[in-house]
């Protein structure tokens, strides 16, 4: 199966990154990263996060940026190279601790055309 | 989170403080007072949370199993957060909570155990956690809730919540209770 990842949403967290990672490649064939933004919110590099999630995972996959809207342009990816699942962080929460749908999230779910797997 | 939060310009209450007593519309004698840091009332909230039915759970909360709700708890009865509880007798019947969001702000939530719903305790519950919260220097106030939940945001809406983000899965409402410095 192809599976295509995004991460880096605003509120993604260096370990969900991890987590979805891992989850996605556990039913890839073909794994795909894209990067939704250049840096965490608290100003990390997410190529980092990414290139050292892959590594000690021992995983091979493509890392892709996207530019513009994230959400758009991980429903365009996912079209453009048959993507059989689209895989994101979807545990992120308020103080509080409500479960937050983020607008990147919330655009795949209603607008790709693959299964969309949050990861919690 | 999003320190671009937009709040209402208008300052509403003033809200009544706790403790506060009234007769709820079961006749039931309910006092409101905050959490008093100590085991016994921590237990009778986690026992409040355990019996809480789970078609009333809003985004995630309260929990489902039992060391959920106490690793939950922990967070939300920190010393930085404010929290009221609504007892009948020995039991805890419902709960308020303000937890500080890191930009000076505060995200309310409010639940009430099932057999004391609709009894006007959830409208003194978020009325004098507002007052309270004023009373130690809270600005402003903001929650989200589910879009088809109109009996909350009608609650909200009573009080002086406005809707300020609706674009998202959940409507986002927030209240300012004192100008800013």
């Amino acid at each position: 199966m192809n599976v295509l990842v995004g991460v880096g949403s605003p509120n993604d967290s260096p370990a969900a990154i991890e987590q979805t990672i891992q989850r996605a490649a556990m039913v890839a064939d073909e794994l795909t990263v894209a990067i939704l933004s250049p840096e965490s919110a608290d100003g990390e590099s997410l190529d980092a996060t990414v290139a050292t999630t892959l590594d000690e995972q021992d995983l091979t996959a493509s890392v892709r940026h996207i530019e513009g809207e994230p959400g758009s342009g991980l429903v365009d990816l996912a079209e453009a190279e048959a993507v059989d699942e689209i895989v994101l962080a979807g545990g992120q929460t308020s103080p509080m601790g409500k479960i937050r749908i983020d607008n990147t999230v919330e655009f795949v779910l209603l607008n790709a055309h693959t299964t969309v797997t949050l990861v919690r | 989170m999003s320190s671009d939060r937009r709040y209402p310009e208008t300052v509403s209450g003033p809200f009544e403080k706790p403790p506060v007593r009234f007769a709820d519309r079961e006749e039931r004698d309910i006092e409101i007072r905050p959490y008093d840091g100590s085991d016994a009332e921590y237990e009778a909230l986690a026992e409040m949370y355990v019996e809480f039915d789970p078609s009333d759970r809003a985004q995630g909360i309260p929990p489902g199993r039992e060391s959920r709700v106490r690793t939950w708890l922990d967070g939300i009865l920190a010393e930085d957060c404010y929290n009221l509880i609504a007892w009948d007798g020995d039991t805890a019947a419902g709960h308020s909570t303000l937890v500080p969001d890191g930009d000076d702000d505060y995200e309310l939530a409010i639940f009430v155990l099932q057999d004391y719903q609709e009894a006007g305790i959830g409208t003194h519950l978020i009325e004098s956690l507002l007052g309270y919260g004023y009373s130690e220097g809270i600005n402003c106030v903001w929650l989200t809730v589910e879009r088809w939940n109109h009996a909350a945001v009608s609650l909200y809406e009573k009080v002086g919540f406005e809707t300020t983000g609706a674009e998202s899965f959940e409507l986002e409402m927030a209240i300012r209770i004192s100008e800013d410095e």
